[in-house]
């Protein structure tokens, strides 16, 4: 029997808190770490499904990272990616029909997108890299953290296309109608798919620029 | 047999995988810095696209569409399995890249050094399961459409790849400011190129 009860961590301490702190800018998942792009450009064009999926993508995230962290130390090597991916695909079938279910407008206009949160290589980076060597419930800020991280650049670019290119923010006329009598127009190019990818490179740089640390060295 | 054509040129650049629907974006920023690596990458994912995509459509077709089943028993005739797409396709998409990596690492043992963990990686692309997906979504009428289909997506995630790393590997003398150099200008030249390849919408089939 041990003489001595280990200290156990204070559930926020600050090594926790960091975990939920980092990835919204240092370690973010879209503009530093490369993970989760697919669907960060596709559903943002407007700021709705942009949110459904950010909490649809946390959702999966922590309680995958939970499972995936009290199952590591059984999992023999070989096989892991296979369960990995199980656990995920579940999660995913879950909020699948869950969205159907409770907001059917926006699954429709997510269309495969949710499916394709499986291949969302956040998740699965995550549970590489944090769950399998980590306890639950750090696995599950991490899990949180990450999401948040993705959460807010959806949200920035969804809201810059949507205000740019309809003129509306959650289907809610924003611009008023005197811009556009004065000679203001919507510029429809804002919705299409290549201007998600430039306004998430000037993120990137307006990111880099501010802190210089992330800058690559060529 | 015109429908098909049609299906496959339109796969390789009105609906564009990388360009139009953003899949694959993940490996096609990592592996896009020489174009060796992505030429190997391009061909890799073409061949796995080509082969999952039918795959799956039989697989749909005849397990998991309501009504599928119903070439075992007519009492199957209501059953709806759909809900069990992601998994299965996932399934055979990782099997299938496992049979890849396998033939690569036989043949061409150069390309699989420098793929790397990215070979692998190939089942978690989105572009992969993506592809079935809107196979799915779209209901194609027969196998030789959802082929069409595979492979001309393949081939245009393979024109992707290899364009943005032609690209990069030119930019890599020019004057880039230091905060957009590496990702930043990356996502701002696939940018335009996503722009370029939206003037193939004018083509009529």
């Amino acid at each position: 029997m041990s003489e001595q009860k280990k200290e156990r961590e204070p559930l926020f301490s600050a090594k926790n808190l960091k975990l939920i702190k980092e990835p919204l800018n240092l370690s973010n998942p879209i503009t530093v770490q490369v993970l989760g792009i697919c669907s960060a450009l596709a559903v943002t064009a407007k700021l709705k499904p942009a949110i459904v999926m950010a909490i649809s993508v946390m959702v999966v995230v922590s309680v995958s990272n939970v499972v995936v962290s009290f199952l590591r130390n059984s999992l023999p090597p070989r096989i892991r990616i296979i369960v990995q991916l199980v656990v995920i695909a579940t999660m995913v079938i879950l909020v699948d029909q869950l969205l159907k279910a409770f907001v059917y407008d926006v699954s429709k206009q997510l269309s495969v997108f949710v499916g394709l949160i499986i291949t969302n290589c956040i998740i699965m980076g995550r549970l590489e890299a944090f769950a399998m060597g980590n306890k639950p419930w750090p696995s599950f800020l991490d899990g949180i953290g990450n999401s948040l991280g993705y959460g807010l650049i959806l949200i920035i670019v969804a809201f810059f296309r949507e205000l740019l290119g309809s003129g509306t923010l959650f289907n809610v006329h924003i611009i008023p109608q005197a811009l556009y009598d004065f000679g203001y127009q919507n510029n429809g190019f804002m919705i299409l798919p290549p201007m998600a990818l430039i306004t998430v490179g000037v993120i990137i740089w307006v990111q880099r620029y501010k802190y210089r640390e992330l800058i690559e060295e060529n | 047999m015109q429908e098909i054509f049609n299906i496959f040129i339109k796969s390789i650049f009105i609906d564009n995988m990388v360009f139009a629907y953003f899949f694959g974006m993940c490996s096609y920023l990592a592996v896009s810095r020489t174009v060796n690596t992505s030429f190997g990458l391009g061909i890799a994912v073409v061949f796995v696209l080509g082969v999952t995509v039918p795959v799956n459509y039989l697989l749909n077709e005849f397990m998991l569409k309501p009504g599928a089943l119903a070439w075992l028993d007519t009492g199957f005739a209501t059953v709806d399995l759909s809900f069990l797409s992601f998994i299965l396709f996932i399934a055979i998409i990782a099997s299938m890249v496992q049979l890849v990596e396998m033939v690569v690492e036989k043949f061409t043992p150069a390309l699989y050094a420098s793929l790397g963990i990215f070979l692998p990686l190939i089942a978690v692309n989105c572009a992969i399961l993506g592809g079935s997906l809107f196979m799915q979504q779209r209901d194609y009428q027969n196998l030789g459409e959802a082929t069409a289909f595979g492979f001309g997506s393949g081939i245009g995630f393979f024109l992707a790849i290899v364009g943005i790393a032609a690209i990069r590997e030119k930019i890599r003398y020019s004057d880039v400011p230091p905060a957009l150099r590496g990702l930043g200008i990356t996502f701002i030249i696939t940018g335009l190129m996503g722009i370029a390849f939206m003037s193939f919408l004018g083509i009529k089939l």
